[in-house]
C-alpha cells in the first residue's frame, strides 16, 4: 500500500503534472476580479531554486516541471515519513 | 487557495501565525497517541500524497483552475490531528521549497487548510457518517460531503482574515461572494477527488482507515 502509494504519487507529481491546468487557480482569479490581487508581493524565496515548480537551470519545461515534482514528493516523504516515524517510536517511549 | 505575502497586513498574519501554531502543537499531543506501527507510514503516505496531488490543478471554468485543499481526505484516512500535520507539512514545503504561499502568510494558510479545513471538515463527516448507516459506502459520501463543505469553510477563514487586516480596502461583502463563487466548483472537484481516494482505500486496506473505525467494530479492547 505504501509501495503503491508513492509510486501514485510520484507519477502525478512527474508526470501527470504537465498535463495540469497552467490557468490562475480560482483564489488567484477571484482576488483579480475583486481587485486585490495586485497587493501580492512576491515571496522572499522567489528566486529559489525550485521557485514555482521548476528547476532551475533546466531548460526543458517538461524535464524542469517533473524534477520538480519528484523532488517535492521524495522532500515531503523524507519530512513526513521522518516526523510520524520518530512521533510513533516517542509515544512508545512514553507508554 | 494559497496566500501569497501582501494580501493580510504583518500584525494579523502573527495573530494567525500564533493560532496556528496552538493548534499545530495541541495537534501534535494528539497526534502522538493515535500513530502505531500501522498507521505512521499512512500518515507519511497521506501527506506525500496530498503534496502530489495538490500539483494537479483541474479546469473549473473558463480561464480558471482549482486543485484539492486535501484537509478532509487527509482526516478521513489517519483522523484529525494527524490530517492537521500533515497539511502543515505540506503547506511549508510548497512555501519555503516552491515560493507557492507566502512565509509571512504561512500562518494564515496553515489556520485555514490544516486547522479549518481539517477540523470543520471532519465534524461534518462525523455527523454525515452518523446519519447513514454503517458501511464503507457510507463513508464514502461522508468524505465527499464533508469535503465539499470544508472548501467553503476555508475560504471563510481567509475572508475572516481580511475583514481583520487586509492591506486593500474591497467591501467584505465582495470578498465573501467572489471568493465564495470562484470555490463552488472546485468544492466539486475536492468532493470527487477525497470521494475517490477514500474508496480505494478503504478497498484494500479499510483496517487503516481512521474514518472507518468503530463502524465496523462495535467493541473495543483497549489496554489499560
Amino acid at each position: 500500500m505504501v509501495i503503491v502509494g508513492l509510486a501514485l504519487s510520484l507519477l502525478l507529481a512527474g508526470g501527470v503534472s504537465y498535463y495540469a491546468s497552467s490557468q490562475p487557480d480560482g483564489f488567484e482569479k477571484a482576488a483579480g476580479e475583486i481587485g486585490f490581487l495586485d497587493t501580492a508581493e512576491e515571496s522572499p524565496l522567489k528566486d529559489s531554486p525550485l521557485a514555482e515548480y521548476g528547476v532551475a537551470g533546466v531548460e526543458n519545461e517538461r524535464l524542469s516541471g517533473a524534477l520538480a515534482g519528484l523532488i517535492g514528493v521524495a522532500a515531503t516523504a523524507a519530512i513526513s515519513f521522518a516526523i510520524f516515524f520518530f512521533m510513533r517510536r516517542f509515544n512508545r517511549g512514553k507508554v | 487557495m494559497h496566500i501569497p505575502d501582501g494580501f493580510i497586513d504583518i500584525p494579523t498574519s502573527a495573530a494567525f501565525a500564533a493560532l496556528a501554531a496552538v493548534g499545530v502543537g495541541a495537534s501534535l499531543k494528539g497526534a502522538a497517541r493515535s500513530l502505531d506501527e500501522k498507521t505512521a507510514p499512512l500518515a507519511g503516505l497521506t501527506a506525500t500524497f496530498i503534496f502530489a496531488v495538490q500539483m494537479i490543478n483541474f479546469p473549473v471554468a473558463a480561464g480558471t483552475s482549482g486543485h484539492l485543499f486535501g484537509g478532509v481526505l487527509a482526516a478521513v484516512l489517519v483522523g484529525p490531528y494527524v490530517a492537521t500535520l500533515a497539511l502543515t507539512v505540506v503547506l511549508l514545503m510548497q512555501a519555503l521549497l516552491f515560493a507557492d504561499g507566502g512565509l509571512t502568510a504561512a500562518g494564515l494558510n496553515i489556520f485555514n487548510l490544516s486547522l479549518v479545513g481539517v477540523w470543520v471538515g471532519y465534524g461534518i463527516f462525523l455527523l454525515v457518517k452518523k446519519a447513514l448507516p454503517k458501511n464503507k459506502s457510507s463513508i464514502s459520501t461522508a468524505a465527499a460531503v464533508a469535503a465539499f463543505i470544508s472548501v467553503p469553510a476555508a475560504v471563510l477563514g481567509f475572508v475572516l482574515q481580511y475583514a481583520i487586516g487586509a492591506n486593500s480596502t474591497f467591501s467584505v461583502t465582495a470578498v465573501l461572494t467572489g471568493m465564495m463563487s470562484a470555490h463552488i466548483v472546485i468544492g466539486a472537484g475536492e468532493a470527487l477527488i477525497t470521494a475517490l481516494s477514500v474508496t480505494a482505500v478503504l478497498a484494500s486496506r479499510p483496517d487503516l482507515v481512521y474514518g472507518y473505525r468503530g463502524s465496523k467494530q462495535q467493541l473495543e479492547i483497549r489496554k489499560a
